[in-house]
C-alpha cells in the first residue's frame, strides 16, 4: 500500500474515490453555510430566492445585514476583547512553563508535566462548571468576610477569559516548547562568552528563536478563544462573545445573517489558521 | 555458465519522466556467488537493485530468477530477499519476531518458526537473542539480525543495499570480512550494492561498475584493477594519478601522450589505440612508480622525471608521498617504499621516479 | 550568586505555572468535588453526604442519559478511527510534496471553523426544508419532505465531522513518521497488505491512535452543542443534564455531581485507553 508496491487498479480507483467522497463530506457543510448567506429569503433553507448582498449590507428590517446587527456587532467586540486577553495571558504563562520544562529539572517535573496536561483531557464543560463553582465560593466568602461586592467572580467576561485560559495555556506550552527543544543553547552561551547578560542573552538571542513559535501560539490561541463555546456557556454572564449570541439566536429559528456571520468567521479562522502555518513554516526552515 | 545462473538481467532499462536510470543493462549472477555492483551515487544502481527486489518496475527488458521471469511479479511473491539500507528492522517487535516474521507470512507452524529462527541466529553467531528489542543491538548485531532475518526464508539472491554505509570505519572494515563469511557460509547468491570500492574489492567474486545507468565493465576484481576496460573504471576503482594530454606517437598498443603540462609519457592501451593528435588519458597507480634517489637508468627514458616532494602523508604501510612537477606543477600522489630508503624524505627534497608503460594505462578521451 | 540568581530565575519561571494549575485546575475541581457530596437542608446550610449521587443512581433518566452519553461517544470514536485511518493513511503515505500538504490544509481548514458554524451547516442539509431533504425530493427517492434532523444518526454525523480532524492530525503525524522501507522490508519478507497493516503499520502508529481516540472520545463527551442542536431538546447528552441543573434548575450540587461523574467516567477511559495501549499520557498527549 505504497506507491512502490503494485496494487490492483480496482483497489486504487476505490481507494480514491473514498478519499473523494470523504473530502465531499468534510466540504459540504461549510460550502451550504457560505451559499446561503447569499440567498434573497428569510430562512437560511431553499428554495432559492436569488442572490442579495442583504445578509451583509441590509439596514431596513427584516433584512439587516451583519455590519447594521447590533447584538452581532457588539459580540463580536466582545469576542475580540476576550480573545485578545486570553492569547496574551495563555502565551506569556505558556513561554515562562516552556522554559521551565525545557530548560530545568527539578522534583516532581514529572508530575507538573502531567498536570499541565491534564487540561486536555478535562470536557470543556466541566472545566467551566469547576470554575464557576469555585469562583463563586471565594466570592461568598469574601462578601461574607468583608461585605463588599466581587462581581468580578461572578458570570462574566473575567471568568470567561480565566476559564479559556485555563486550557489554552496547555496548547501555547506545547506549542512554545517544542520550539525551545530545538534551540541549540551554545548559541546563547556563545552570547554569554561575549559578554551579554544572561537576560541579555535570553531577549536578544533565544527570544527572536522562538518568535514564530510565540506567534503562531497567539495565532492558535485567538482563534481557539474565538470558536469556544463549552467552557464560555457555563462561565458567560450579561456580554455574550459571538459563538453563545449566535447559539441564542440559531436555538430560536434564524435568518440568513448568521451565514453571512458564519461565512466572515470562515474567512477569518481560515485566514488565521494558514498564518499560523505559515509561522510553523518558516519554524521547520531552520 | 547460464544453466546455473541464479540472476539474469536481459537488456534490462528503467525510464523516469526525465531521464533514463537504469540502461540496457545485462549480466547474468552464477550460482552462489558473490557480485557487486559498484558506483558513484546516482549512476541508478540502487533502481536497478530495487528492479530486482520488485519496487520498480522495468520500463523494458527481462529479469529471471532461477530461470523464471519476474516480470509482473509483486516484491511479496519473489524468491529474493533484501537487506535494506537503513536494515529496516521492526521496532515495533522483538528479535525473534523480526527474523520470524517472514515465515509467519508462510504460514509456517509455531514451534517450526522458533526452531528455524533459533538455528539461523546461532548461525550467524547471535544465539539466544530472540527476546531484546533492536535498539539494544550494536550497529554490526543489526547488520547480522539483517541478514539473519533474510537467510531464515532461504532466498534464491540476497540483496544488499549499501548495508555497511551507517557504520563507523572499524566496524565496517570488520563487517566486510564477516560478510563474505557469511556467504560463503550459506553459499547463497549475494548482490551487494555499494559506491564504496573497498567494499566491492574485498568481499565479491565479480563486479559491475556502474556509471550512468550503464554496465562499464564486470569482472573479478583483479580484472578491473589491473584490466580496467575504460577511463571510468581506472579512476573509480583503486586509487590512480590521470594525466590529460595529447597523442605524440604509438608503438604498437603503447602510447605516447604529451601532457597539457609538457612532460611526455607513455602507457599501455587495451581498449583501442587512440590516433596521433588525439586527445587522451593517462592512468598510473600509487603504487607502480618507483622512486629514486638517482636519476633512473632505463633504456629509453621515458616515465622519468625529477619531482619536489610537497608533502609526505605518512600512514604507516600505506604512506603516499604528493610530489610536485617542477616545471609544469602537475602533482602525482606515489607509494613511499617501506624499505627505509626513503625514510627522512621532506618537503622540498627532490627524488626521481619511473614506471613501465605496461603498467600504465593509456584510454582515448571520451566525448570529443 | 550565580546559583542564587539561576535559584531566583526558576521560582519566577515556577510561580505562574503554580498559579495557573492551582488556582484554575487544582482548587476548582477540588471545589467541584466538595459542592458535589454537600446537600442542601436549608437556605445556605449545607450537609456533607452522598445524596447527589444517590439522587443519580436513583433516577433511571440521569443514568440512562449517562450511559448513552458514554455508549454513543464510544461509537463515535470507533467509526471515527474507521472513516479517518484510511484517509490519514492515504495523506501520510501516498501523497508527496504539494499534493500532500494540499490535502491536509483542506483537512484542517474546517477544523479551524468555529464547531457552531460546522453545526449549522449540517443544520441547513439535515432539516425537513434542507439540502438533502429537497436534493432526495429531486432526484425522486423520497415523495415529501423529509426531517433528518433530530435523531441519534444525526447526532452521529455531527459528532464524527466535528471530531474526525482530530484523529487525522495525530495518525498522519506517527503515520508520516513511519519509514517507507519497514512496509518495503515487511513486503521483500512475503508479507501481505493485511499483514503489514496488522504487524507494522498499527504497531508504529498505536501512539497517534490512542491520541485520536481519547480527544475524541472526549471531545464527545464533553459535546453541548451538537447534541442540542442536531439532536433537539430529547438528544438526551449528559452535558445537557448538566447545562439544565446549574443554569435552570440553578442546584449547583446536583450539577457538581454530575459533572464530577463525567470526569470521572471520561479519566478512567482515557485511562483504560492508555494502559490497554501501554502508552504514556505525556507520549500521547505531550507531541
Amino acid at each position: 500500500m505504497i506507491p512502490t508496491v503494485p496494487q490492483s487498479s480496482v483497489l486504487k480507483w476505490s481507494y480514491r474515490a473514498y478519499v473523494t467522497l470523504f473530502f465531499v463530506y468534510l466540504a459540504l457543510p461549510l460550502s451550504v453555510v457560505c451559499v446561503f448567506a447569499f440567498n434573497n429569503s428569510l430562512f437560511p433553507s431553499l428554495p432559492w430566492e436569488g442572490f442579495t448582498l442583504a445578509w451583509f449590507f441590509g439596514t431596513e428590517a427584516p433584512f439587516i445585514g451583519v455590519f447594521h446587527e447590533r447584538s452581532i456587532l457588539r459580540a463580536i467586540g466582545t469576542s475580540a476583547f476576550v480573545a485578545v486577553w486570553v492569547a496574551g495571558l495563555s502565551v506569556a504563562v505558556g513561554t515562562c512553563n516552556a522554559f521551565l520544562f525545557v530548560r530545568h529539572d527539578f522534583r516532581g517535573k514529572g508530575i507538573l508535566y502531567i498536570l499541565m496536561l491534564l487540561p486536555l483531557i478535562i470536557p470543556g464543560v466541566i472545566l467551566g462548571i469547576s470554575i464557576l463553582v469555585f469562583a463563586s465560593s471565594v466570592a461568598n466568602t469574601l462578601e461574607d468576610a468583608t461585605g463588599r461586592w466581587f462581581d468580578g467572580l461572578r458570570p462574566g467576561l473575567i471568568l470567561v477569559i480565566l476559564g479559556q485560559f485555563s486550557f489554552i495555556t496547555t496548547f501555547a506550552t506545547l506549542v512554545i516548547s517544542a520550539r525551545l527543544q530545538k534551540f541549540d543553547r551554545s548559541l546563547e552561551e556563545a552570547a554569554l562568552n561575549l559578554g551579554a547578560t544572561r537576560w541579555g542573552a535570553v531577549r536578544q538571542i533565544t527570544l527572536p528563536f522562538l518568535l514564530p513559535a510565540i506567534t503562531g501560539a497567539g495565532v492558535v490561541a485567538v482563534l481557539m478563544s474565538f470558536e469556544n463555546f463549552n467552557t464560555t456557556l457555563m462561565l458567560v454572564g450579561s456580554d455574550s462573545p459571538l459563538t453563545i449570541t449566535m447559539f441564542d439566536k440559531l436555538k430560536h429559528g434564524s435568518t440568513p445573517v448568521l451565514n453571512a456571520v458564519s461565512l466572515l468567521l470562515i474567512i477569518l479562522s481560515a485566514t488565521l489558521g494558514v498564518l499560523s502555518l505559515l509561522f510553523q513554516r518558516s519554524k521547520d526552515k531552520d | 555458465m547460464t544453466s546455473t545462473a541464479d540472476l539474469v538481467c536481459r537488456d534490462l532499462t528503467k525510464d523516469f519522466t526525465d531521464f533514463r536510470a537504469v540502461d540496457h543493462v545485462n549480466f547474468e549472477v552464477p550460482n552462489g556467488s558473490f557480485f557487486s555492483i559498484l558506483g558513484p551515487s546516482g549512476c541508478g544502481k540502487t533502481t536497478l537493485l530495487r528492479m530486482i527486489a520488485g519496487f520498480q518496475f522495468p520500463t523494458s527488458g527481462d529479469l529471471l530468477i532461477k530461470g523464471k521471469s519476474m516480470i509482473g511479479v509483486g516484491p511479496n511473491k519473489r524468491p529474493v530477499s533484501m537487506v535494506f539500507q537503513h536494515l529496516a528492522l521492526f521496532p515495533m517487535m522483538n528479535i525473534g519476531k523480526n527474523v520470524g516474521f517472514g515465515l509467519r507470512q508462510r504460514g509456517v507452524a509455531e514451534a517450526e518458526i522458533k526452531t528455524r529462527v533459533g538455528r539461523i541466529l546461532e548461525r550467524v553467531g547471535l544465539p539466544g537473542i530472540q527476546d531484546r528489542s533492536v535498539d539494544q543491538l550494536s550497529g554490526g548485531q543489526k547488520q547480522r539480525v539483517a541478514i539473519a532475518r533474510c537467510m531464515v526464508l532461504e532466498p534464491d539472491v540476497l540483496l544488499l543495499d549499501e548495508p555497511l554505509g551507517a557504520l563507523d570505519l572499524k566496524l565496517r572494515e570488520h563487517m566486510k570480512i564477516e560478510l563474505k563469511t557469511l556467504q560463503a557460509e550459506f553459499n547463497t547468491t549475494f548482490v551487494y550494492i555499494t559506491h564504496d570500492q573497498s567494499e566491492a574489492l574485498v568481499m565479491s567474486d565479480n563486479i559491475a561498475v556502474m556509471n550512468n545507468g550503464r554496465f562499464d565493465q564486470i569482472g573479478t576484481a583483479e580484472e578491473l584493477y589491473y584490466e580496467p576496460s575504460n577511463a571510468f573504471v581506472a579512476g573509480f576503482v583503486g586509487d590512480a594519478n590521470r594525466f590529460d594530454g595529447k597523442v605524440v606517437g604509438v608503438d604498437g598498443q603503447i602510447v605516447s601522450i604529451v601532457t597539457d603540462g609538457g612532460a611526455e609519457m607513455r602507457g599501455k592501451t587495451t581498449a583501442g589505440v587512440p590516433a596521433m593528435g588525439q586527445r587522451a588519458q593517462i592512468f598510473v597507480r600509487p603504487e607502480a612508480i618507483a622512486l629514486l634517489k638517482d636519476p633512473a637508468q632505463t633504456a629509453d627514458h621515458m616515465n622519468t622525471g625529477e619531482w619536489i616532494v610537497d608533502s609526505v602523508l605518512f600512514n604507516g604501510a600505506n604512506s603516499l608521498v604528493i610530489l610536485r612537477h617542477p616545471k609544469s606543477g602537475e602533482t602525482i600522489h606515489a607509494t613511499l617504499p617501506q624499505t627505509g630508503t626513503f625514510l627522512g624524505l621532506s618537503k622540498g627534497q627532490s627524488v626521481h621516479t619511473s614506471w613501465a608503460p605496461e603498467q600504465a594505462r593509456c584510454f582515448a578521451t571520451e566525448g570529443q | 550568586m550565580r546559583s542564587d540568581q539561576s535559584k531566583l530565575g526558576f521560582y519566577l519561571l515556577l510561580s505562574p505555572l503554580l498559579l495557573w494549575l492551582v488556582t484554575l485546575i487544582i482548587l476548582p475541581h477540588m471545589g467541584l468535588f466538595a459542592v458535589s457530596i454537600s446537600e442542601k437542608v436549608g437556605v445556605r446550610e449545607y450537609e456533607t453526604g452522598f445524596g447527589n449521587y444517590a439522587v443519580f443512581f436513583n433516577e433511571p433518566l440521569y443514568w440512562r442519559t449517562f450511559a448513552r452519553t458514554a455508549i454513543m461517544s464510544i461509537m463515535t470514536t470507533v467509526l471515527t478511527l474507521l472513516l479517518g485511518f484510511p484517509i490519514a493513511y492515504y495523506i501520510a503515505k501516498l501523497m508527496r510534496g504539494r499534493a500532500k500538504t494540499t490535502l491536509f490544509l483542506m483537512c484542517l481548514i474546517p477544523f479551524w471553523v468555529s464547531e457552531l458554524v460546522r453545526t449549522f451547516g449540517w443544520m441547513i442539509l439535515l432539516r425537513e426544508t434542507g439540502v438533502l431533504s429537497n436534493f432526495l425530493q429531486f432526484t425522486g427517492v423520497i415523495d415529501g419532505p423529509v426531517e433528518f434532523l433530530y435523531n441519534d444518526a444525526a447526532i452521529m454525523v455531527g459528532l464524527v465531522y466535528t471530531s474526525i480532524l482530530f484523529m487525522i492530525v495525530p495518525l498522519v503525524t506517527t503515520l508520516d513518521s513511519l519509514d517507507d522501507s519497514l512496509i518495503e522490508a515487511g513486503y521483500d519478507l512475503g508479507g501481505s497488505g493485511f499483514s503489514i497493516l496488522r504487524e507494522i503499520v498499527i504497531p508504529h502508529a498505536m501512539p497517534g491512535i490512542v491520541s485520536g481516540c481519547i480527544v475524541v472520545f472526549m471531545l464527545s463527551l464533553g459535546n453541548y452543542l451538537t447534541p442540542i442542536l442536531l439532536g433537539g431538546k430529547d438528544s438526551l447528552w449528559f452535558t445537557g443534564l448538566i447545562y439544565t441543573q446549574f443554569i435552570t434548575r440553578f442546584n449547583w450540587e446536583l450539577g457538581s455531581a454530575f459533572g464530577f461523574l463525567l470526569l470521572a467516567l471520561s479519566s478512567t477511559i482515557v485511562f483504560l485507553g492508555l494502559k490497554l495501549s501501554r502508552q504514556s499520557l505525556t507520549n500521547t498527549m505531550g507531541r
